[in-house]
């Protein structure tokens, strides 16, 4: 374990300035004290009704994510630093996006092959050759950071889909309130709870230029089954806005109307969280019951602003991630705040051989994958296990990518047998709105809670902890 | 020469519809080898006819009505002169590169027996373009033409395995064949100015376009094993039958449908001709 940064312990055994008071709350509280403690936690999220669906899993249904009492810290210095990199990050990617579907630029430059692009299925001919409101794309980004010593973050992945999982960093946050006020008051904890209000002002921001000034808004979930549900009705509960199926919206003469007990009513911004391929059967999946008939059509009239907009996952793409260093330079003329995993495209013959020699020590993802599922993580697999996985690399070597198995830093969690260390990795999410990106402090910390485990998706056995951005101590 | 073009789509339903919305793709652009004149579009229906453009540049039309809706009928006429370009399609509209249409879609994926076939087929010839009729020959051969046992949701790979289908299916397998080989291909839907004379007939027809460099587009009917002449009317591409659909539309209620399509496709003679019969 001494390889990997521990943010709250110093190789040395000395604590860092950051973490004092929790190292010292974990170490003064009784284990019994803290077993209480988690077992309120437990409760307090039962009543309130988190769940999530574990796809692949036979026992099928919703269960509760694992939370973790102990929180991560990360002091004002650091986040500003990490801030002005995700905004950059997603500034680029809003960049790219337009480009991407409007003159090609960066293609024709030749910094990003076209055909990653053009045979990636997340991007959307139907797109192409017009602009979207306000020109976003990616409304709510998130950008999936790891730490790997004191200095340096790198992006894991960036996700411009339909992210989730704000709702656990809200929760997360609530309960922590509840649960250890001392504690939280005893540092200066940067408020999130003003994300649901910047959200808002996000999706009011880019609505269609033919709204009202008072723009109607609504949330389009998939419905109850999704296992995201109960994160679409808390949102749309927190920012006070519609929480609606596709059978509750209608489309008429390029118009969306929502139906109401007073007759349809006009929407001008949809929070959707329901995937491209099922928006609208008369253009993508003709068999989708999820969707709007004619949603594109209003969509590409000008007349409805979706949130985020159709064909932004192209920008998910783990082959577009790795262009991203030379897509921010491109875009901004910058150099990248944020570093990025160094990662072999298993397109390229080089990287391919280099890939297949060392499955072993290699993390070997889908590029088009995500939640964790279809990857290799060869330093925790069998021989079966990656002679299986080479056959299928071997099979389409331009679906994958590989990465060195980082070495994520470690937080402490708290467990029955006592306080250990865990691999974690951070969401932030990022908004951008007509008048710019934003971030509130902190994001989703997520945590790897079998001991060893890199693995930090809670549909593989992760976990979450509230993550504290606080002052920074005065420097001993 | 001169080709006229009629054709009348009937939706009957059992039970009032609440709403219907309708994107038609039924109005053709023309190009260096087909001239579209006087073609008129009609959905007899109290309703407004939006006439937009889709992302491969197709010409659309879109409608939505509230019910109840017990019927509705879609007429479209017109005449388009052509000339036999031998395939090769010069002047319409290109939204994409070429190399935008290796895109694997479901309705075209290859599987292992197409990819061996393709594979096979092409082997031996020297050029794209000799791969391309190659496997509009072969295809001809192998698949038998029968509507019975696909739909427009039917897979080039289902269709492949059954070893019939329609134009359609014809289409799709030479499309998933052509971008295995790293051949852009494509799909087109239209009319087929029958040689034997019949006027009516039961739908559309379709075929495969693939881009060989330096002659640009050309198209492949592998279901007549001809390369499109000036009997063919070229009306809407896509990747698959799914983006030139002639109609894509959705309903709220309405029952079970009854759908009736006349489709006629005739000699229009000569413009003078025309004129004086008028």
């Amino acid at each position: 374990m001494t390889a990997f940064f521990n943010e709250m312990m110093r190789p040395g055994g000395t604590v860092r300035p950051a973490y004092a008071r929790i190292a010292d709350w974990l170490e003064r509280t009784p284990p019994e004290v803290l077993a209480s403690r988690r077992a309120q936690a437990e409760l307090m999220f039962r009543r309130i009704g988190i769940t999530f669906a574990v796809y692949g899993d036979k026992e099928a249904s919703e269960r509760l994510i694992p939370f973790d009492i102990a929180p991560r810290v990360l002091t004002r210095s650091e986040w500003t630093r990490l801030e002005a990199g995700l905004i950059q990050r997603v500034k680029a990617l809003n960049l790219f996006l337009n480009d991407v579907y409007g003159a090609g630029a960066i293609m024709r430059a030749g910094i990003v092959p076209s055909d990653i692009i053009y045979r990636n299925p997340a991007y959307r001919p139907e797109m192409a050759g017009w602009s979207v409101p306000h020109d976003v794309y990616a409304h709510i980004a998130g950008i999936d950071v790891v730490r790997i010593d004191e200095n340096d973050f790198y992006v894991l992945e960036d996700n411009a889909r339909t992210p989730s999982g704000v709702s656990y960093m809200l929760e997360n946050r609530e309960v922590m309130m509840r649960l250890l006020p001392d504690l939280f008051s005893a540092h200066s904890v940067a408020p999130i709870e003003t994300y649901p209000n910047e959200l808002l002002a996000s999706l009011r921001s880019v609505a269609p230029r033919s709204a009202s000034r008072d723009p109607t808004i609504a949330l389009l979930t998939p419905g109850q089954y999704n296992s995201a549900y109960y994160e679409h009705s808390f949102l749309a509960d927190k920012l006070g806005i519609e929480l609606v199926e596709g059978r509750d919206l209608l489309v008429r003469d390029d118009i969306v109307y929502m139906r109401t007990t007073q007759g349809p009513r006009r929407v001008d911004v949809i929070y959707r969280r329901l995937d491209d391929d099922f928006l609208d059967p008369l253009v993508f999946r003709p068999d989708s019951a999820l969707g709007v008939p004619g949603l594109m059509s209003a969509y590409r009239a000008g007349n409805v602003t979706l949130a985020n907009a159709v064909g932004a996952g192209v920008a998910d793409d783990k082959a577009v991630y790795t262009y991203m260093p030379e897509i921010i330079k491109f875009y901004l003329g910058e150099a990248p705040l944020l570093k990025n995993v160094p990662t072999w495209r298993c397109r390229e013959p080089d990287a391919l051989k280099y890939v297949m020699e060392h499955l072993a020590e290699l993390v070997v993802k889908e590029v088009n994958g995500s939640g964790g599922y279809g990857m290799l993580v060869g330093p925790h697999s069998t021989r079966d296990q990656i002679e299986a996985f080479s056959k299928k690399l071997a099979h389409d070597p331009a679906n994958y990518i590989a990465q060195p198995t980082l070495a994520l830093s470690v937080c402490p969690a708290s467990f029955s047998g006592g306080v250990s260390p865990r691999h974690v990795d951070l969401r932030p999410f990022v908004l951008s709105g007509a008048d710019g990106a934003r971030v509130v402090p902190g994001g989703l910390t997520r945590v790897a809670l079998n001991e060893g485990s890199l693995v930090v998706n809670s549909s593989q056995g992760g976990g979450t902890k509230d993550t504290w951005v606080i002052d920074d101590p005065a420097t001993a | 020469m001169r080709v006229r073009i009629s054709h009348r789509t009937t939706y009957t339903y059992a039970e009032p519809a609440r709403s219907v919305i309708q994107v038609l793709r039924l109005t053709p652009r023309s190009n260096d080898s087909q001239r579209v004149s006087d073609w008129r579009i009609d959905v007899e229906a109290d309703c407004r006819l939006a006439a937009g453009e889709d992302a491969f540049g197709n010409v659309t039309h879109t409608f939505s009505l509230s019910g109840p809706v017990t019927s509705l009928a879609i007429t479209v006429e017109g005449v388009a002169e052509t000339i036999d370009a031998a395939g090769v399609v010069h002047g319409a509209i290109e939204r994409f590169p070429p190399e935008f249409y290796l895109r694997e879609t479901a309705l075209t994926a290859a599987d292992d027996a197409m990819r061996a076939f393709a594979a096979q087929t092409g082997a031996g010839h020297a050029t794209p373009l000799e791969k391309l009729h190659a496997l509009m020959g072969a295809l001809h051969a192998r698949m038998v033409f029968d509507a019975d046992p696909t739909n427009s949701g039917t897979t080039a790979s289902e269709s492949f395995t059954l070893g019939a289908g329609v134009c359609q299916d014809f289409a799709h397998i030479l499309i998933g064949c052509a971008r295995h080989l790293g051949i852009p291909a494509r799909f087109a839907g239209g009319h087929l100015l029958r040689d034997d004379g019949v006027v009516n007939q039961q739908a559309g027809h379709a075929w495969a376009e693939a881009y060989v460099e330096g002659l640009g587009w050309v198209g492949f009917d592998a279901a007549n094993d001809i390369c499109p002449q000036e009997r063919h009317i070229r009306v809407a591409i896509g990747l698959d039958y799914l983006g030139a659909a002639p109609v894509r539309g959705s309903r709220n209620g309405g029952g079970a449908e009854k759908l009736d399509v006349e489709v006629r496709v005739s000699h229009a003679g000569s413009r003078s001709q025309s004129q004086s019969q008028s």
